[in-house]
């Protein structure tokens, strides 16, 4: 078990003098993104979900940074993958972060196709 | 760490007493499940993408389904899911609490951390049992056509989304429950909704004030509302009434919005409910002192992976299913 606690959030910028004291921290740190997504959400501010990058609305894509950057803290702070060895680290977060990236790619530029033999092909379902 | 038997001497780098990744055997293949499990997930996940991305323009919006919070009347989009996602990211907080006492070895302060976890749980899978209720017996109602699409409906002057309980009709006509003792053919009949087609259909007819809305989404991101004209025209392809949702067919919109609503939330829910047990073990064994004569709290850092990986989880769902 690693017993000592590698104590500094955002690349040292945040020093805390004890575990305890850190994960109170990331605990504030993670409702504050908590309550910016959903007041996002319930405001849906125009000039976010009217501008697209990729395709893909550029509220959606806050959305999907915010998700990763909750899911860094749990994983690194409340799972201690900070504390562990690099090379169980990388194991442990690349392959399924390869494996999943690959995955979405194929299904989502499937669909996009299958959307498009839909929309311009010569099927009607929307009746 | 010296949880196991080690037998004769063979503490050298083949010998067994190499730990290469710095990790105990139970942790490693802690890590390993959640690894497979994240892919399980990222699975349903990716296919919920595919069919969304399949139907992008008439996908339901999920701010307009779950909009219910418990003991309160009226709109209130995605508080509730918030509640929850705090609900569990706080207990995700006692958890990593009761594995940092667990290595200063205080018993107490592991048992009460233990078992505020296990409230938390609890609250979060009461949570999703309510949500789930909710989102079976629906609110509005609608009708579907013969397509498979739903349309639901909104009052001309405000706008607001309108029940079919507050205007159909209510004709007098034979209706009647389809049971077992009626036929010996029996096999199944449709459960009759609260009103019938031709009731909804005429309720529209008579009240001028009905608009039907279809799926569409248009390019302010609103559900497409007929005209007066077109939603009389509309009526004609009505083939059913849909109150609620079931695994074949919704109110909301897509069919498959509720069967990935099902698995999904279905799926992370299990695990909780499963991380509710496991930690109800753990924490009795912590109250009869397993893990104080073992000598260290190793157990409450493996099963407080498995719960802050559910924690995990739902940031995703909550994410992708919720908000985007």
């Amino acid at each position: 078990m690693a017993h000592e606690h590698k104590l500094e959030i955002f690349r040292g910028l945040l020093k805390f003098k004890s575990n305890t004291q850190k994960i109170w921290g990331v605990l504030i740190f993670l409702t504050l993104v908590t309550i910016v997504e959903v007041g996002l959400g319930i405001a849906k501010p125009e000039a976010l979900t009217h501008s697209y990058f990729l395709g893909m609305k550029v509220l959606n894509w806050i959305f999907i940074i915010l998700t990763l950057v909750k899911a860094y803290y749990i994983a690194w702070d409340f799972m201690h993958l900070r504390d562990e060895k690099s090379s169980l680290r990388r194991a442990i977060v690349w392959t399924p972060i390869f494996l999943v990236a690959y995955l979405i790619f194929i299904l989502l530029f499937e669909a996009d196709y299958i959307y498009h033999v839909y929309s311009d092909g010569f099927v009607k379902w929307n009746f | 760490m010296d949880s196991t038997v080690t037998t004769g001497t063979e503490e050298n780098v083949w010998g067994g007493g190499n730990q290469p990744l710095g990790a105990s055997y139970g942790k490693l293949m802690m890590w390993f499940f959640l690894v497979s499990d994240a892919l399980t997930f990222s699975g349903f996940l990716a296919a919920y993408g595919f069919s969304r991305f399949k139907f992008i323009e008439t996908w339901p919006i999920a701010d307009e389904v779950f909009t219910h919070v418990p003991f309160f009347h009226g709109n209130y989009p995605m508080y509730y899911v918030a509640f929850m996602t705090f609900i569990l990211i706080m207990s995700s907080v006692t958890m990593v609490l009761a594995v940092d006492a667990g290595h200063k070895l205080q018993k107490t302060k592991v048992i009460w951390y233990m078992f505020l976890t296990i409230i938390g749980g609890a609250i979060f899978v009461g949570s999703q049992a309510w949500e789930w209720a909710t989102f079976i017996k629906g609110d509005f109602g609608a009708l579907e056509t013969k397509g498979g699409r739903v349309l639901q409906f909104v009052s001309a002057d405000s706008g607001d989304r309108l029940a079919i309980r507050d205007f159909a009709e209510t004709l007098h006509e034979e209706r009647v429950d389809h049971e077992k003792k009626n036929g010996i053919w029996y096999y199944k009949g449709d459960a009759l909704p609260s009103y019938s087609l031709n009731e909804v259909v005429e309720g529209v007819k008579t009240n001028p004030n009905v608009l039907i809305r279809t799926e569409l989404i248009n390019e302010d991101g609103h559900k497409t509302v007929l005209t007066r004209d077109e939603t009389l025209k509309k009526l004609n392809d009505a083939v059913l009434v849909v109150e609620g949702a079931n695994l074949v067919r919704n109110e909301y919109g897509s069919r498959l919005f509720a069967d990935f609503f099902f698995f999904i939330t279905g799926f992370h829910g299990f695990h909780v409910f499963s991380g509710v047990v496991i930690n109800c073990i753990i924490f009795f064994n912590v109250i009869l002192g397993t893990y104080e004569r073992r000598g260290h709290y190793e157990m409450v850092e493996k099963v407080g992976l498995y719960w802050h990986f559910v924690d995990l989880v739902w940031v995703f769902v909550f994410t992708f299913f919720y908000l985007v």
